[in-house]
């Protein structure tokens, strides 16, 4: 049923010098679906969205998207699923010499030819969508809070309007009002756009909000997935310790007694 | 065995740079002449180079005129060839001492800025981003980049050449006693055009070692903002080092005969 899969990933492995990252990581994404991936720091979580989004390439392993094997495409075959993809990264990542407008906007000049000012209606647009007002728009990312950003980084990662997105980390630093903001903002966005979504997150709220699906990734593998609200029910012991935030279980953090 | 050891890990980490700069420099080029442009970044750049670079160029340009005209006098009054001064200070300026010094402070000034700009865009992902939003970073970034450095190193060097003739006018004229009018005419009748137009080829290899090692740099870091640091330095030591020796072999190509 390789059809109904937006990616699909088999055997990957990935290293980076000694240290091994992913080591034969499989994941389905059904087409519309939420993907919620959680794990702990370091585990390669951002690796695993950044050699799918072929910003990094995989040591080894096949990824698919809509059917089709991208580990081998060319320079200018990538250029054309690129336009498929959208990305919310960990940091914001949001472009500092461009004021907000422009950052919203670079994907609809840059990749779908649009002109400045077509571009900037729909880029306030995007940005009235995630609750800011055009006297943002003019704006430089230095001068937003971080919720703002984020919100900012929500709108330029749907304004190509994708058909596939990935969010890293969207809640990450923010306070748990403002979390909720991104949480349903983003639930909202992908169900406008029918998009896929896959998401990186370590708030089980966020999971829960977001996710039809979720998984964990552990040991450079995906150990459990399923369906999202099934999370406390999992019968796994790794995801049980992970979902109820407790320091004793079977994953070991490396710390000595002070 | 164990001495020998590193000596050859050293040489084969060498090659492997040289060979990863060699591969970066041909990417860039070859990029940098297919569209999509970015004249609007074209220009941003153009003025950040030329125009921003201009104070630190003509300070430098005009004191070292200033001090050369000062050495040659104490020098050439020894023999009582004072008469040579504008020759001397001319030739100087326009083969050597305008392309290689502007060169080296626009190394300082924007082979740095670039390599801090570039290098903080690749930390935190921006440089990632771009590619996201169906944007080639050498395109958008390099390319600009190295086209603004080759364009206007020649115009600042220009520029230095008159300033630095100017500078040492000044000396001559109001504290070595020369006739202003005659010390011009000296300088203006003596001067080749192959003199200026060496100094301006000169000037545009120079601006694009700058650019290039800035980019190469910045786009390399790794490593939150030490590496960013450590893109800086090298992008300024590199370029300095490289201006030097590309001045050497551009003088061989054009004068020894
Ligand atoms: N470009 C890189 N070079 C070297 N190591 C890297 C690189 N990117 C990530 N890593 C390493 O890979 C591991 C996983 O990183 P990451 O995917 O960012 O973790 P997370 O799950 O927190 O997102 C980390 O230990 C990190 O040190
Ligand atoms: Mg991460």
């Amino acid at each position: 049923m390789t059809g109904d899969l937006k990616i699909r990933v088999r055997g990957l492995c990935k290293s980076f010098g000694r240290k091994v990252v992913l080591k034969d990581l499989d994941l389905d994404v059904p087409r519309g679906e939420s993907l919620v991936v959680i794990g702990g720091s370091g585990t390669g979580k951002s690796v695993l969205i950044k050699c799918i989004i072929g910003l990094m390439k995989p040591d080894k392993g096949s990824i698919e998207i809509d059917g089709q094997e991208v580990t081998r495409m060319s320079a200018g075959e990538r250029e054309e699923i690129m336009h498929k993809f959208g990305m919310l990264f960990q940091g914001g990542a949001l472009f500092d010499s461009l004021p907000v407008w422009e950052n919203v906007a670079f994907g609809l000049i840059a990749g779908q030819g649009f002109n400045r000012v077509e571009a900037k209606e729909i880029a306030l647009r995007k940005l009235g969508a995630v609750g800011l007002g055009s006297d943002v728009a003019q704006l430089y990312p230095s001068e937003l809070s971080g919720g703002m950003q984020k919100r900012v980084s929500l709108a330029r990662a749907i304004a190509t309007e994708p058909e596939i997105i990935f969010f890293d980390e969207p809640t990450t630093g923010l306070d748990p009002i403002m979390s909720q903001v991104i949480n349903e903002l983003i639930k909202k966005c992908v169900e406008d756009l029918g998009a896929t979504a896959l998401s990186i997150t370590h708030d089980m709220h966020s999971l829960r909000v977001i996710g039809d699906n979720a998984a964990m990734i552990y040991d450079g593998r995906i150990i459990w997935n399923g369906a999202a609200q099934d999370i406390d029910r999992s019968g796994n012991s790794l995801v049980d310790q992970f979902v109820q935030g407790k320091a004793e279980g079977p994953i070991k953090m490396p710390v000595r007694p002070l | 065995m164990p001495l020998l050891q590193p000596l050859g890990r050293t040489f084969l980490d060498g090659l492997s740079a040289i060979g990863r700069l060699a591969l970066f420099t041909l990417r860039a080029i070859l990029l940098a002449v297919r569209p999509p442009y970015y004249p609007r970044l074209i220009l941003k750049q153009m003025i950040e180079i030329g125009y921003y670079s201009l104070p630190v160029v003509g300070m430098t340009a005009v004191f070292t005129g200033m001090v050369l005209a000062l050495q040659t006098y104490t020098g050439f009054s020894r023999f009582n060839a004072e008469t040579a001064i504008p020759n001397v200070v001319v030739l100087s300026i326009c083969r050597e001492l305008g392309p290689v010094l502007a060169g080296l402070m626009v190394a300082g000034r924007i082979g740095a800025a670039m390599a801090a700009e570039l290098g903080t865009m690749r930390v935190t992902e921006q440089i990632d981003a771009l590619v996201t939003l169906s944007t080639n970073p050498f395109k958008y970034l390099i390319a600009p980049r190295l086209i603004a450095g080759i364009a206007m190193l020649p115009v600042l060097v220009a520029t230095a050449d008159v300033i630095g003739v100017l500078g040492g006018y000044l000396v001559s004229a109001y504290k070595l006693g020369f006739n202003p009018g005659s010390y011009l005419q000296n300088t203006v009748d003596f001067v080749e055009f192959l003199d200026v137009f060496s100094g301006l080829v000169k000037a545009a290899v120079f601006g694009f070692i700058v650019a290039l090692m800035g980019c190469y740099h910045g786009f390399h870091s790794r490593g939150g903002a030490q590496g960013v640091g450590k893109a800086t330095t090298n992008a300024v030591v590199s370029a300095s080092i490289l201006i030097l020796i590309a001045n050497y072999i551009v003088t061989e190509l054009f004068f020894s005969r």
